[in-house]
């Protein structure tokens, strides 16, 4: 095989995998809230409703593409794909085992970051282009919450990078071969919660999913589409949802780092990055929606100071130790 | 339902731009057909114009139009969340007028399916309202699916009584129409002790929550003043510290009888109401155990059955009657001519006078919290708009 | 304040007012029931502020209207001194053909509504109120639905 189709065959495999693991992920969820929620389930479609994702992705692409007559039809129409376009992306720099990935850039944390806070672009075009006041409104509050939110998601994230002494993530999943960064003491377990609530927040799950806000903007940002769209923007919020679970595995998890062969680190990692998934799955069908000026201020006056000394504490405890790594 | 001439009450703002924005008719938190326009700047609601009447269909009309036999069972599609409250207050009315005793058993069945009723009518009312602060899509609507199989449990009780889930029809000028079925006490009380314990559950669940108690407290307050010149009713006013319940001021039917206590709270926010609501949740189940327990036998009736809808007649005279329902007074003002049906009937819908506090204390508040607050009123639409 | 009190109150201070007009009235509304008390149509907003300040009737239950045909319309409020139990029904004839009543807004909040329903549905016009317009039915509603001359099959475009 010559060497330069591996840069091509790789993301076609990542990205199908990705949306695979989407569309199933979804299964997923629901299954776990219906359970939480003393309910069954998707059960008619398939086995155990195995085949609910199919069924309902067939649906969505069969569904009519309404446009409203006074949308802003060229950012109406691209925002889905700027949408989806960072939550892919996202997937480039991890490496789900040794050696295995698209791109283990030097800066692969740090690319991490800066994409996925590029799906702000997205929202705020479909809330504008929507030409529609609920949309609006949430478009407003997407910039407000992702701009407050992504700051201590970068600091908690940037945790694990100080104890590692890289920003590349092989070699922060390699650092934790002896012990997980979340059981780094007090550290790892203060940067994993401040990391998990960042998360949701800047993944817009409830109880931070102000944008969708069902009860009051009906859906937000997403009111006007349907069809090929909406699945579009619910596929890069999943993806979005899943490439942060899978950042939090690799940061504080251990990412592949578990007993049995080599060959099984990628499913450890990916059981672990649906646990973290789980944990935000829960969070989200137990609490209650908080306010918009609630969740600015739990960001700017509680979160942020508290990741920053975390991170500078972070920073004092490496440079005592005289060396990076655990 | 008029919006023109809009006479908005607003709020004196020194911002820049306003938006205007529908909230309903159509809306996923309107809890029927409401529909409120909402003046924004920015996050907060500077001014509301609340529009109602979707749901009318002249209930007052329609009684001059039925007998005194026929209409209890319409009575129950005004509040059709608690549809048992309704006809209970029309029968009294009746009842009042043409001074008809009513035995001591059908005063205790009366009792124990309001009692059972205003369980039912407040688990929804949980349900619904966690629904709209926590959506759909979250921890909501968790709790909405719970308190909605608590409610299954009543409305099985009331099926095996009444043979109906919503719409009973179960009072009527004189007594019940049904007495209870074999086993149905022990079915009651099994239902009680569970409710009475998944009861703590939700408090706990949500007590225990800081953004539950973030988006209720100080959230929506309604002053003393303002809770009595709108005659609010129910757990509104005594989440705003007015020390008034018809079971106990009235004593009406048999609640003399029972022990129970009247939860008040002073602060009069969403909290508190929650707080009053919860309470009484467990002042009911109190109620329809005390009830079952001291049972009398005896007639359910005091009329005997009828051949025509037109047999029940009362003479000349007026009579307002009032229920404490689950969402507050619930009052019915008959007057009769003599003939078998009445010449005038008022409807008091508590949901009417209850809502007409959203424009006084909504303006300045976020758009959020304009949900939490309606949701905390628990309006019924249709005996909004009857 | 005991209903007797109240009575006797009213009979001192408004002895135009008429309390429980018939015996029928006072048997039918029960001893624990409301004082019963028409008011000429001039006193009615100064009835009312008696009624709220001196009787300590605060609690606004609701405002209705009953078409009495040819006798003309007779305006119905029922307020309660919630801490004593006083219960106090106020009754207005406007007389045969008029249509028009002073408006109670001043003096409870919770009036507005009732008395634009009582306008959507009856056509009385409260002289005073701030914001009179239908709120049940919808604007272009011809007629007023609860006059005993409103027919119930009367038809309504576009319905019928």
């Amino acid at each position: 095989m010559p060497e330069w189709v591996t840069p091509l065959v790789a993301p076609f495999i990542l990205l199908n995998a990705v949306i695979g693991l989407v569309t199933y992920v979804t299964l997923l969820e629901r299954k776990f809230a219906a359970r939480m929620q003393s309910r069954i389930g998707p059960y008619r479609v398939g086995p155990h409703g195995l085949l609910q994702p199919i069924a309902d992705a067939i649906k969505l692409m069969m569904k009519e593409d309404v446009v409203p007559t006074a949308a802003d039809r060229p950012v109406y129409n691209l925002a889905p794909v700027v949408f989806l376009i960072p939550c892919m992306l996202i997937f480039a720099t991890i490496p789900f085992a040794p050696g295995l990935g698209v791109a283990d850039l030097n800066i692969g944390v740090l690319f991490f970051l800066a994409v996925s806070a590029m799906e702000i672009v997205g929202l705020f075009m479909a809330g504008w282009g929507s030409n529609n006041k609920y949309a609006l409104l949430s478009a407003m509050r997407a910039v407000n919450q992702v701009i407050s939110y992504d700051l201590p998601f970068i600091f908690a994230a940037l945790t694990p990078v100080l104890l590692a002494g890289s920003l590349r993530m092989s070699d922060i999943a390699a650092a934790q071969q002896g012990l997980w960064f979340i059981f780094y003491p007090v550290i790892g377990q203060l940067a994993f919660i401040a990391f998990i609530v960042a998360t949701v927040a800047s993944e817009n799950r409830a109880p931070f999913d102000i944008l969708e806000a069902e009860s009051e903007l009906v859906a937000g940002f997403r009111v006007e589409y349907s069809g090929m769209k909406f699945a579009i923007i619910q596929l890069g919020e999943y993806a979005h949802v899943i490439g942060a679970s899978f950042l939090g595995a690799l940061l504080f998890l251990g990412a592949w780092a578990g007993p049995g062969p080599e060959w099984a680190g990628p499913i450890w990692f990916l059981i672990k990055a649906m646990l973290v998934f789980l944990l935000i799955t829960w969070v989200r069908w137990s609490f209650v929606r908080i306010r918009v000026d609630q969740i600015l201020a739990l960001s700017w006056k509680a979160l942020m100071p508290a990741t920053l000394v975390l991170l500078i504490a972070t920073a004092v405890v490496v440079v005592w130790r005289g060396h990076a790594g655990v | 339902m008029t919006t023109a001439n809009a006479g908005r009450v607003e709020l004196d703002y020194a911002g820049s731009e306003r938006l205007t924005m529908n909230m309903g008719p159509q809306h996923p938190s309107a809890h029927g057909v409401f529909r409120a326009i909402l003046t924004l700047e920015g996050e907060t609601v500077v001014g509301i114009d609340a529009v109602i009447g979707y749901l009318h269909r002249c209930h007052e009309k329609l009684a001059e139009t039925l007998t005194y036999a026929q209409y209890p069972s319409i009575a129950s599609k005004t509040d059709y969340v608690a549809a048992m409250t309704s006809e209970f207050a029309y029968v009294r009315a009746a009842e009042t007028i043409g001074t008809i005793e009513v035995p001591k058993r059908a005063e205790y069945l009366r009792v124990i399916a309001a009692e059972l009723q205003r369980v039912a009518s407040h688990l929804l009312w949980l349900g619904t309202w966690c629904l709209d602060m926590g959506g759909a899509l979250g921890g909501g609507a968790t709790i909405f699916l719970y308190c909605i199989r608590e409610r299954e449990l009543i409305l099985d009780l009331f099926e095996s009584l009444v043979g109906a889930r919503l719409l009973y029809g179960f009072y009527q000028v004189g007594g019940v129409r049904y007495d209870l079925p074999a086993g149905w006490a022990d079915q009651c009380r099994t239902t009680v002790d569970l409710i009475e314990q998944r009861i703590g559950e939700y408090e706990r669940m949500l007590e225990d929550n800081p953004f539950f108690m973030v988006r209720t407290q100080g959230v929506g307050v309604i002053s003393r003043e303002l809770a009595q010149e709108l005659g609010i009713g129910g757990p509104l006013l005594r989440g705003s510290g007015v020390h008034h319940d018809l079971r106990r001021a009235d004593g009406y039917s048999s609640y003399r009888d029972f022990e129970f206590a009247v939860p008040v709270e002073t602060s009069g926010d969403c909290f508190a109401r929650y707080r009053v609501r919860m309470v009484e949740f467990r002042q009911a189940l109190r109620i329809v155990r005390q009830a079952l327990d001291r049972l009398p036998d005896g007639p359910i009736s005091s009329r005997p059955g009828l051949k025509s809808v037109a047999q029940v007649r009362i003479p000349k005279g007026e009579a307002y009657a009032r229920i404490e329902g689950a969402r507050g007074e619930v009052g019915c003002y008959l007057i009769s001519d003599g003939s078998a049906k009445p010449y005038r009937m008022k409807w008091r819908g508590a949901s009417f006078s209850n809502l007409a506090v959203l424009p006084h204390i909504i303006p300045g508040h976020k758009v959020a919290d304009v949900v939490a607050i309606m949701g905390s009123v628990d309006p019924v639409f249709g005996e909004v708009d009857r | 304040m005991t209903g007797e009190q109240a009575r006797a109150a009213i009979a001192e201070r408004y002895p135009a007012a008429t309390v429980d007009a018939s015996a029928l009235e006072r048997r039918s509304l029960g001893e624990g029931g409301p004082v019963t008390v028409t008011v000429p149509v001039d006193s009615w907003v100064e009835f009312a502020h008696f009624a709220k300040t001196t009787l300590g009737c605060r609690f606004f239950s609701f405002l209705s209207a009953v078409d009495w045909k040819d006798e003309g319309l007779e305006v119905v409020v029922k307020v309660d001194n919630v801490d004593t139990g006083l219960s106090l029904l106020m009754k207005t004839r406007l007389g045969p053909g008029v249509s028009a009543c002073p408006s109670l807004t001043m003096l409870y909040r919770g009036a507005d509504w009732m008395e634009r329903e009582c306008y959507d549905m009856f056509g009385i016009r409260f002289d005073g109120h701030p914001d009179l317009r239908r709120i049940l039915l919808g604007d272009d509603w011809v007629g007023h639905p609860l006059l005993k001359s409103y027919a119930v099959d009367t038809p309504h475009p576009p319905y019928r």
